[in-house]
C-alpha cells in the first residue's frame, strides 16, 4: 500500500517537476510547482512526519506560492496570462465540483454533531512523542537546536535590515 | 559569566553591538552617522578583548552545537582584525560616497557575527546558517551603490550566485544526514569511521565542497569575484576578500579535519587539482586587468590556491600555516585595498593602473605604503607574506607534495609581475593628466598603520603567531 501510494506520488512529483521547468508560461509554470509541493508534502505523510507535512502544505503550497503567482503577474503582464483563457469549456465542472465540496462539508459537520462517526474528536490522531509529530519538533527546536533556532531569528533580522535598505536607497 | 553562554561570548557581544546599533539609529542627531561607525568599532574591538580574555580554554554549549576551542578563537581574532579595519577605512569613505547609513555598520556586523559563528560551528546546521547570515550581509552591502550600474551587478551577481551555491551545500548537509544520520560533525566522523564510506557520504562531501569552493573563490566557482569586488565599495570588498575567505576556510578546515578524516586521500586528490587550478588562472588572468579592484580580485583567487596548498599538506604545520596565512593574508589585503580607498582622481577613485602614474613623487608615504602590501602579496621579505608562502609551502615539501609545491612557486614568480608593474607605474613613471590626491582620513590612516604593522611584524617575528597557530589546530587533528 505504502510502496504503490510512493510510487504514483514520486511520478506525479517528478512529472511535474520536469512540467515545471519545461512550460513556457510561467503562471503554468507555478501552478505545477504547487503540484510538486503537495507531493513533497504527501512523502513527509508517509514517512511520518505530520508536521512537516502541514508546514509544508501551509507554508509553501499555500503562503509562498501566492507569493509567487503575485509577484509573477505584477511583473509578467504579458498576453499568455492576460488572453481569452483556452479551457473555457473546463468552467462548467466548477458547478458539479462545487456542490462536491458542499457536500462533503455539509456531512463532516453533520457526523461532528452527531459524535462519533467521520471527523469526530475520537478519530483524531492521537499527538505522541514521536519522531516527526508536533510535540517531538517542538522540543528538538526549543532543546537540541535553540541556538539554531535563535541565529535564525537574527538571520531573519539581518535580511530585513537589507531589505528596508535597498528599498529605501530606491525611493531617494 | 555563565559557563552555558561562554562559548559564545564574543559572538554575543558582536550581536548585542549590532542590535544596539539599530536603536541608536534611530535617535539623533540624524544627519551624520559617524558615530555609530565609532560604536561598532568598539564593539568589535571589544569581541577581540573578549576573545584574548578566552584564550586556551574548550567548552561546548548548546547540545554541542557551539565549540569554543584554540581553532575558533584564532578565526575569531583574524575575522575581528578584518572587521575592525574595514570599518576604520570605511568611516570616511562611506561619507565621501553618500552611502554612510546606520544598515551600513548594523549589516558589517552581522556578517562578523556570521563570520565567526562559521569558526564556532560544530554542526553542519549551524555551519550553514552561519554562512547564510554572512552571505545574506554581504549581498546588500555589495549593492550599495545601487544607483551605478557596476553596484546593481555586482549585488545581484554575487546574491544569484550565492544563493545557487547555498543550494548545492544544503544538498550537500541532506545526504550526508542521508549516510549517516546526523548533522553534528562528531555524530558524523563517528558513523562515516563505522563501516567504508558509501556514495551517499562522498557525493555529500562533494557537494558541501562546491558550496565552500564559492564562499572562497576558488576555481571553477570564481567567475563572480572580480564583478562583485568592483562594483561593491572598496571597503566591503576588503571584507569580502578576507573576513568571508577566513571564515570559509574555517569551516572548511573543521569539516574536512575532524569530521571527513575517512576520506581524507580522496578530498586531497580533489583539493590537489582545485589549489592548481585556482592558482594558476588566479594569477594569468591577473596579468590582463588594467583596473587595480579587478586584479586584487583575482589575485585574491590566486592566494585561495596558495592557501588550498596547505589544506592539501594537511597536519599540524599545513593547517598551522594556513591559519597563519589568513592573518597574514588579511593585514596585507585590507591594506592593499585601504591605500586605494584613499585615492581620488576626478572625484573618482582612483582604480586604473593610469592613476598611479608617478604616485611616488606625489604620495611618497602612501606609495610606500602600498609597495609593501604588494611585496607582501607577491612574497617578498621581509614582509609577512613572504614568512606565510615559506611556511605553506614548506609543509607541502614537507608531506611529500614537491610537485605540488614547485607549481606553487611558479606560480608565485608570475603573481610578481603584475604586483610589480604597480610599483613601477607609481615610481618609474611620470603623471598624465588630473594628478591623482590623497583623501584626509585619520580614521583610514589608523587601519593603514595597523594593518602595516601586522604585515611587518609578522614578516620578521613570525614564529610567535605561527605556534599559536599551530597550537590551534591541534585540537582538530586529534
Amino acid at each position: 500500500m505504502a510502496l504503490g501510494v510512493f510510487l504514483i506520488v514520486a511520478i506525479v512529483a517528478v512529472a511535474s517537476a520536469l512540467a515545471l521547468v519545461l512550460r513556457r508560461n510561467p503562471i503554468h509554470g507555478a501552478l505545477f510547482l504547487v503540484v510538486n509541493l503537495g507531493c513533497v508534502a504527501v512523502l513527509y505523510l508517509l514517512l511520518g512526519a505530520e508536521f512537516l507535512a502541514l508546514a509544508q502544505v501551509i507554508i509553501y503550497a499555500g503562503a509562498i506560492m501566492v507569493l509567487f503567482v503575485f509577484a509573477i503577474m505584477v511583473l509578467i503582464p504579458g498576453k499568455e496570462e492576460t488572453g481569452p483563457d483556452p479551457l473555457r469549456s473546463q468552467r462548467l465542472m466548477a458547478v458539479p465540483l462545487g456542490l462536491f465540496l458542499l457536500l462533503e462539508i455539509a456531512l463532516v459537520l453533520w457526523g461532528s454533531r452527531s459524535g462519533g462517526g467521520v471527523g469526530g474528536a475520537a478519530s483524531l490522531p492521537q499527538v505522541g512523542v514521536r519522531a516527526g509529530g508536533i510535540e517531538s519538533v517542538g522540543r528538538l527546536l526549543l532543546g537540541d537546536y535553540l541556538f539554531a533556532f535563535e541565529v535564525t531569528s537574527i538571520l531573519l533580522l539581518a535580511a530585513l535590515v537589507g531589505v528596508l535598505t535597498l528599498a529605501k536607497r530606491k525611493s531617494e | 559569566m555563565d559557563a552555558a553562554v561562554r562559548p559564545v561570548a564574543p559572538l554575543l557581544v558582536v550581536a548585542g553591538t549590532a542590535f544596539l546599533l539599530l536603536v541608536l539609529d534611530l535617535l539623533p542627531p540624524r544627519g551624520t552617522k559617524r558615530h555609530l561607525g565609532v560604536v561598532a568599532l568598539a564593539g568589535v574591538v571589544a569581541a577581540l578583548l573578549v576573545t584574548v580574555v578566552l584564550w586556551g580554554r574548550e567548552a561546548r554549549a548548546f547540545s554541542g552545537m557551539v565549540v569554543l576551542d584554540g581553532f575558533a578563537l584564532f578565526f575569531d581574532v583574524v575575522i575581528c582584525y578584518a572587521a575592525a579595519l574595514v570599518l576604520l577605512l570605511s568611516m570616511d569613505y562611506c561619507g565621501r560616497h553618500g552611502i554612510e547609513s546606520g544598515e551600513y555598520y548594523v549589516l558589517v556586523l552581522f556578517s562578523t557575527l556570521g563570520m565567526m559563528l562559521m569558526a564556532h560551528a560544530a554542526d553542519l546546521i549551524l555551519i550553514f546558517l552561519a554562512l547564510e547570515l554572512m552571505s545574506l550581509s554581504l549581498y546588500v552591502l555589495a549593492g550599495f551603490f545601487r544607483w551605478r550600474l557596476t553596484g546593481g551587478e555586482s549585488a545581484m551577481k554575487y546574491f544569484l550566485l550565492g544563493a545557487f551555491a547555498s543550494g548545492f551545500f544544503v544538498y550537500g548537509v541532506a545526504l550526508i544526514y542521508g549516510a549517516t544520520g546526523s548533522t553534528a560533525l562528531e555524530r558524523i566522523a563517528a558513523a562515516a569511521g563505522a563501516r567504508p564510506p558509501g556514495p551517499l557520504l562522498v557525493v555529500g562531501l562533494g557537494l558541501l565542497l562546491v558550496g565552500f569552493g564559492f564562499k572562497i573563490s576558488s576555481v571553477p566557482f570564481h567567475m563572480w569575484a572580480p564583478d562583485v569586488y568592483e562594483g561593491a565599495p572598496t571597503s566591503v570588498a576588503a571584507l569580502i576578500a578576507t573576513g568571508s575567505k577566513a571564515a570559509g576556510f574555517a569551516a572548511l578546515l573543521r569539516v574536512l579535519l575532524s569530521t571527513f578524516k575517512v576520506v581524507q586521500p580522496d578530498w586531497t586528490a580533489l583539493l590537489w587539482g582545485v589549489a592548481v587550478l585556482t592558482m594558476t588562472v588566479g594569477n594569468v588572468v591577473a596579468i590582463a586587468q588594467s583596473n587595480v579592484k579587478r586584479m586584487l580580485a583575482y589575485s585574491s583567487v590566486a592566494h585561495v590556491g596558495y592557501v588550498l596548498v596547505g589544506v592539501v599538506a594537511g597536519g599540524a604545520l599545513g593547517a598551522g600555516g594556513v591559519l597563519f596565512y589568513l592573518l597574514v593574508y588579511t593585514f596585507t589585503t585590507v591594506g592593499a585595498f585601504g591605500v586605494i580607498l584613499l585615492l581620488e582622481r576626478g572625484r573618482q577613485e582612483a582604480v586604473n593602473l593610469d592613476d598611479y602614474g608617478g604616485l611616488a613623487e606625489s604620495h611618497p608615504v602612501l606609495a610606500l605604503v602600498l609597495a609593501l602590501f604588494l611585496l607582501s602579496l607577491t612574497g617578498m621579505p621581509p614582509t609577512a607574506g613572504f614568512a606565510g608562502k615559506f611556511y605553506l609551502f614548506g609543509a607541502a615539501v614537507r608531506s611529500g607534495y614537491i610537485w605540488l609545491a614547485v607549481i606553487a612557486v611558479l606560480n608565485s614568480a608570475v603573481a610578481a609581475y603584475y604586483y610589480l608593474r604597480v610599483i613601477v607605474y607609481m615610481y618609474m613613471r611620470d603623471r598624465e593628466g588630473v594628478p591623482t590626491g590623497a583623501v584626509p582620513s585619520f580614521a583610514g590612516r589608523l587601519a593603514l598603520g595597523i594593518a602595516l604593522w601586522g604585515v611587518l611584524q609578522l614578516g620578521v617575528m613570525p614564529a610567535p603567531v605561527l605556534n599559536l597557530a599551530q597550537a590551534a589546530v591541534a585540537p582538530l587533528l586529534r
